[in-house]
């Protein structure tokens, strides 16, 4: 790692202030920034923790959905969340291995926008808002390709507020070595508005799966996906699987998904 | 540089270090407590898995700086002062779990992590808790078995 400055502010206004340096990093849980560090991919001049600032913290429902706080680790979402949204309280107990779960967290993961991460696929299909200290930011208008999101320069999320389907699910081919998504699809069902959200297999990131979407409007059932399967040409091919083995995977997922969403 | 303050193994400890330090590396080079070991250093192996105020991290993917006042548990100070093992370390080695050893710290580091939240688990639950450490003699079979026996269970 190169050599860089380390703050760890514990309010806000403080964080912000230390992020008005443009070389200045926020550092959430560390499990993807620190070993990003370590390749020297990044050297910013001052790293700002983000971990022991109260209001960036914790999980609490109301008759809007669920408020996230930026800064909850995977392991407290999983366990906070699995009355009121089980769907993603599973989504996040199984991402990585416990170690991991114990310092990432949601907000890290959204504002790296990995095209494998699993978290996009849940804030998509569910059609959530994320809050900075500048706005609100639709699903829809923050995931702009791979490693890409409508965040600006010095912008953090501060907050995550997740509408609750009445079904959902979230089902994933984890790629064995590091346990990321090589393909998983989140079916949320809001009484008969369905939106598909598939993580791993787009070339451009995260996305919508419309036509699956239509197909499940008319029919909440796996059978209305056979046999469908988005372009394999829209598809990340690489060495862990090629672009229609990841298509087909998509049509496999999202089938085990709706299903899974149906036995509950 | 500045200054950090760490409590390990129930003994506080203040060091001038560099910002990125890391907590492995704290722990390896400043404490000279080489119990932890350093595997892969990508945080994929869990080799070096320590708790930090009770709970399982990788020390080499969390900067010594971010657990300034915090409480670090690592692999010496699982066994009792007088030196008596802990039931995990025991159980390990009552049940051959392990073979070169290298792993082993981070292993009882996590499955120490898993009976205190879950005091009967599985064998299932075992290996879905054992994703992050891994043992490149592939000695699960009695790794899991010595996770189960600690647990109480009949093996």
């Amino acid at each position: 790692m190169y050599a860089f400055d380390f703050v760890k502010p514990t309010d806000l206004k403080s964080a912000l202030a230390a992020l008005e340096d443009p070389e200045a990093l926020p550092l959430s849980g560390g499990q993807t920034l620190i070993p990003t560090l370590k390749q020297r991919l990044a050297s910013p001049s001052c790293l700002v923790s983000l971990t022991a600032i109260p209001e960036l913290q914790g999980v609490c429902q109301s008759a809007e959905g669920l408020s996230i706080g930026a800064a909850t680790t995977h392991a407290e979402l999983s366990r906070a969340a699995a009355a009121a949204y089980p769907a993603l309280a599973r989504l996040a107990g199984q991402i990585g291995d416990p170690a991991v779960r114990n310092r990432g967290t949601i907000g890290g993961s959204l504002a790296n926008n990995d095209p494998s991460a699993c978290y996009p696929s849940a804030a998509l299909a569910s059609g959530a808002v994320m809050v900075t200290p500048r706005r609100e930011i639709a699903a829809e208008d923050y995931f702009q390709g791979m490693f890409t999101t409508a965040l600006e320069e010095g912008e953090i999320l501060t907050m995550l507020r997740f509408p609750i389907p009445t079904r959902a699910a979230y089902i994933k081919f984890a790629q064995p070595a590091s346990r990321f998504a090589l393909v998983g699809v989140f079916v949320a069902d809001f009484e008969g508005d369905v939106r598909v959200a598939v993580t791993g297999a787009g070339a451009e990131g995260v996305f919508r799966w419309a036509e699956a979407e239509a197909a499940l409007a008319e029919g909440f059932d796996p059978q209305a996906l056979t046999p469908l399967a988005p372009p394999e040409q829209e598809m990340i091919a690489d060495l862990h699987a090629s672009a229609d083995y990841r298509a087909h995977l998509v049509g496999v997922m999202t089938r085990r998904a709706v299903l899974a969403a149906i036995t509950g | 540089m500045p200054e950090v303050t760490i409590h390990v193994n129930g003994q506080s400890h203040t060091a001038e270090i560099e910002a990125r330090t890391l907590l492995s590396t704290f722990l390896r080079e400043d404490l000279r407590l080489t119990g932890t070991h350093i595997g892969c250093d990508t945080s994929q192996c869990g080799a070096c898995a320590v708790h930090v105020d009770g709970v399982l991290v990788k020390s080499c993917a969390v900067l010594a700086m971010d657990v300034d006042g915090a409480a670090v548990t690592t692999i010496e100070g699982i066994a009792a002062p007088d030196g008596t093992l802990s039931p995990v370390q025991q159980a390990f080695k009552d049940h051959h779990g392990l073979q070169c050893g290298f792993c082993t710290p981070g292993m009882i580091m996590a499955a120490t992590a898993l009976l205190a939240e879950t005091a009967k688990p599985s064998e299932a639950q075992v290996r879905h808790y054992l994703e992050g450490n891994l043992c490149r003699c592939t000695g699960y079979h009695n790794i899991v078995k010595a996770i189960l026996a600690a647990s109480g269970q009949a093996v």
